[in-house]
């Protein structure tokens, strides 16, 4: 079978054109090793034979600044596709060439699919493809990826060259650097190196690559170096080898191009003259988006009403508003769907919280007429709850967060494909400069707000790996809408037993603490095991245009597949594991948990899990909820165990146990109407654990490991071995912040021994770092 | 007059005859386009006053005015 690799610029609506060639048969992956993209398909056409095409990356150029560009330029010269269509954006014909003139360099026989043709016509331009095509060498047919159903005559083309063979061209031949490319050149071909005319180039270009791997020849190249001088570029030939790619470009590829010209006025029907507005619809829309004052309260309103529509439980606030006082209405009353759709006394919900309502009826319908049907068929009450509890419940819990993590993913993919994103880059990388991300690595951490796991991999649109990383890290620390139970909880229960406080702003204050833990956790990555430069910003603003629906649904689809896949898989996997932990005492004797609590007499306090808990509690008495809490002590680790299927699970733990301990003497008597609050107010009064021990068990629980789902796609997104060092940098992390709070609450006087462990910890990273440079300079100069 | 790009003010334009620097953000200028000869024009500055937009070979750009002031170019007077 043909095969074809599409290439191309960002934004050159290569990948719509990839969509439309294949169709459903398209298929996403990752590039083995790194996390780009990997699209394949087929276009099948009747009475011809199928032909496979590869998306490749979007780049700039064939040097290896990104790993996509890295990607691209391995993918042409080791997997030798049969033929590359050069998607090109005919509106910006000049920087979209200069790929192509690297492109051309290659020994593969190319097509130059001129994309965006409408939009040309539509401006009234011209581009004369005989021209262009002459200029280059190779055929040019316009296209219009978004308009065009029928490529069968780009197809035709491309299978007419995919069976020549093309040897690489290059524009330097005319400069007097001809002479070094073809001497370079016949020592590449000495070797035996497929595509010698790109290599040479590329040595000559000084490529970090073709260095390291041809160092001798690069001699020949510095010695022409030495005896070489231009007027203005002195002997730089990286400059003179770009510049000279652009005067090509503008030199031959201009002239096939027109460029209509706009009058300055019009005149009326009244035969007044009135000036034309100056400027496209999208430098108007950009004007407004990112202006110095409004640029920034623009971009919180529009977060708001993301968030608020995925997760609002009360939409706009009409409820509370009071425009439902004088109503009494309860749509669907007195079916399974009361209230869900509206209710005057809950008001209306998003459409996130709506769908997910919606979900969970129908899921838990499902459980329900599984354990009744199982019960019939007289299976035994451990295998009831095995199906029921343990399979169906823990691949429910995960799947519920599919509804808003489906929305969430929809408003970011609108926000980043109309060209919304990179603006939002543009207005904050002042202030994300300082923690070592770019202004880019925001959307992600305030989409953390959410939910990690869309957070995760919006990851993608950060430029480099370490970025990449750094934010996959922190993404948990900004607590996530499955923790709010556990902050609402606690804060709740500490208020009402000590009396002490406002419980919303506890809650707060521990969104803020999550923030902070945060901001401190990318300074020290970037001065420990994430190191190095904070990466350039020289980025692409491209205009901005409407979402295209088909594009936004395939991209939302292909995330909520892999997320399903895992929730199947990995994630089942993992939550059986727990359940099994908790329902079975060490010899194997199962632990029933009826309707009016435990059953046989055993109690979770009998389970495996917990004689775990018992075992690890000691080593979160540094954290305040260890060994000083006595019997019940292990609820709080096992707590902490439990999250790890879904941080609902903590606070569940201890409604599950509350029936356990509410035969302990002084225990009970709390009621509260926050959830949970009373559960955990009867665990405090069971352990005797501190305001300290409580706040440090909260920030333990928010920034450590997340959920298996969110771990799941940190594995995914993350370059392969990163994810073991990430899951001990979450303990860490989480044991660390957890120990300051509770000491510091609870003896005041220990803050001074924090600040000079702190203190000494800076001076020796500096030390360490300082030790680090002198021998990587000593190496480099050796 | 030659001045850097990092000290443009708001329409300012200008021919670029320099870039300085090294290495990879050297070599990335050179790919998004800036080079010798091509005509820049500074179209605005983010809120907080860095980084900058530039429109360069009828794209827009942008960039730091750390990786800015790498970039000279003549002005006319």
């Amino acid at each position: 079978m043909i095969r074809v690799a599409l290439a191309g610029n960002p934004n050159s609506g290569k990948t719509t054109l990839f969509n439309a060639l294949t169709g459903s048969s398209a298929h996403v992956g990752n590039w083995p090793g790194v996390t780009v993209d990997k699209r394949e398909g087929e276009y099948k056409r009747k009475g011809y034979e199928p032909i496979s095409i590869i998306d490749l990356p979007g780049i700039y150029s064939l040097s290896p600044y990104t790993p996509e560009e890295v990607i691209s330029r391995n993918y042409i010269i080791d997997e030798k596709p049969d033929c590359v269509i050069n998607v090109v954006d005919a509106t910006n014909l000049e920087r979209n060439l200069y790929l192509t003139t690297q492109l051309l360099e290659m020994d593969v026989p190319i097509v130059i699919a001129l994309n965006m043709i409408d939009v040309v016509k539509k401006n009234k331009d011209e581009i004369n493809y005989n021209k262009l095509s002459k200029a280059l060498g190779v055929p040019v047919l316009p296209v219009s990826a978004l308009k065009e159903k029928d490529f069968s005559s780009l197809m035709q083309v491309v299978n007419e060259e995919a069976s020549k063979k093309r040897k690489g061209t290059t524009l330097l031949e005319k400069t007097n650097l001809n002479d070094l490319v073809n001497e370079i050149k016949g020592l590449y071909e000495e070797k035996g190196e497929n595509n010698s005319l790109f290599h040479s180039i590329k040595l000559i270009e000084g490529d970090s690559i073709e260095r390291k791997n041809h160092e001798k020849i690069y001699q020949k190249v510095e010695e022409f170096k030495s005896n070489f001088n231009d007027e203005t570029f002195g002997n730089d030939l990286e400059a003179i080898i770009a510049d000279e790619r652009y005067k090509f470009i503008q030199e031959e590829c201009s002239i096939s191009f027109k460029k209509h010209q706009e009058p300055e006025y019009i005149v009326d029907k009244k035969g007044r003259k009135k000036k034309v507005k100056e400027g496209t619809i999208s430098d108007r829309i950009d004007k407004v988006l990112t202006n110095r004052i409004f640029g920034l309260i623009i971009f919180v309103v529009i977060l708001f009403f993301v968030f608020h529509l995925t997760f609002g439980e009360d939409l706009f606030y009409l409820k509370a508003m009071g425009a439902f006082n004088n109503t009494d209405v309860t749509l669907g009353a007195g079916t399974t769907w009361e209230g869900i759709l509206f209710s005057s006394g809950t008001g209306i919900q998003s459409p996130g919280v709506l769908l997910q309502t919606i979900l969970v009826g129908f899921t838990d319908f499902i459980t329900e007429q599984v354990g009744i049907g199982l019960d019939l068929a007289g299976a035994s009450s451990w295998a009831n709850a095995l199906i029921c509890d343990g399979i169906l419940a823990g691949i429910f819990s995960v799947l519920s967060f599919l509804p808003q993590i489906l929305l969430l993913f929809l408003f970011f993919s609108i926000l980043e494909d109309s060209g919304y994103m990179a603006r939002v880059a543009f207005i904050l990388d002042r202030i994300f400069r300082r923690f070592g991300v770019s202004g880019r690595a925001f959307m992600p951490m305030i989409m953390g707000f959410g939910c990690s796991i869309p957070a995760m991999t919006n990851t993608r649109t950060l430029a480099t790996d370490r970025e990449r990383t750094a934010t996959i890290r922190v993404i948990p620390f900004f607590s996530c809408s499955a923790k709010l139970p556990i902050l609402t909880a606690c804060a709740g229960a500490t208020v009402t037993l000590f009396g002490v406080g406002n419980a919303d702003l506890i809650t707060l204050g521990m969104y803020g603490a999550g923030i902070i833990i945060a901001i401190i956790a990318l300074l020290v990555l970037r001065s420990t095991t994430l190191r190095g430069e904070t990466p350039p910003f020289i980025m692409e603003l491209p205009a901005y245009h409407w979402p295209k629906f088909s594009s936004l649904m395939l991209h939302v689809w292909d995330k909520c597949k892999h997320f399903v896949k895992k929730a199947f898989t990995i994630i089942l996997v993992s939550n059986l594991v727990i359940w099994v932990l908790q329902s079975f005492t060490p010899s194997w004797q199962y632990i029933e948990y009826g309707d009016d609590g435990f059953v046989t007499g055993l109690t979770t306090n009998d389970s495996i899990l917990a004689n775990i808990g018992k075992i690890i509690q000691p080593l979160f008495t540094p954290l305040g909820f260890g060994s000083q809490l006595g019997t019940f002590g292990w609820v709080f680790a096992v707590g902490a165990i439990t999250g790890l299927i879904a941080k609902e699970n903590v606070i569940a733990t201890f409604a599950m146990l509350g029936a356990v301990v509410a035969s302990v003497p002084g225990v009970g008597g709390i009621v509260s109407d926050i959830e949970g609050a009373s559960d955990v107010a009867m665990m405090i009064q069971a352990t005797n654990i501190n305001i300290p021990g409580i706040l440090a068990f909260v920030v333990f629980n928010m920034t450590t490991i997340p959920c298996f789902a969110a771990v799941a796609t940190a594995k995914a997104e993350l370059n392969k071995g990163k994810l073991k060092n990430t899951i001990v940098f979450w303990l860490i992390t989480s044991y660390i912040a957890g120990t300051i709070i509770y000491l510091v609450g609870t003896w005041w006087w220990t803050v001074f021994i924090v600040l000079v462990v702190i203190a000494l910890a800076i001076v020796s990273i500096h030390f360490i770092n300082k030790a680090r440079d002198k021998k990587a300079n000593l190496t480099l100069n050796n | 007059m030659e001045k850097t790009l990092d000290t443009f003010k708001i329409g300012e334009k200008g021919v670029i005859i320099k870039v300085n620097g090294e290495g990879v953000t050297r070599r990335r200028l050179f790919d998004m386009g800036v080079t010798p000869g091509a005509n820049a024009k500074l179209v605005k500055k983010a809120p907080l006053g860095d980084p900058i937009e530039i429109t360069i070979r009828n794209y827009e750009l942008t960039l730091r005015k750390n990786e800015a002031k790498q970039v000279t170019l003549k002005v006319e007077d």
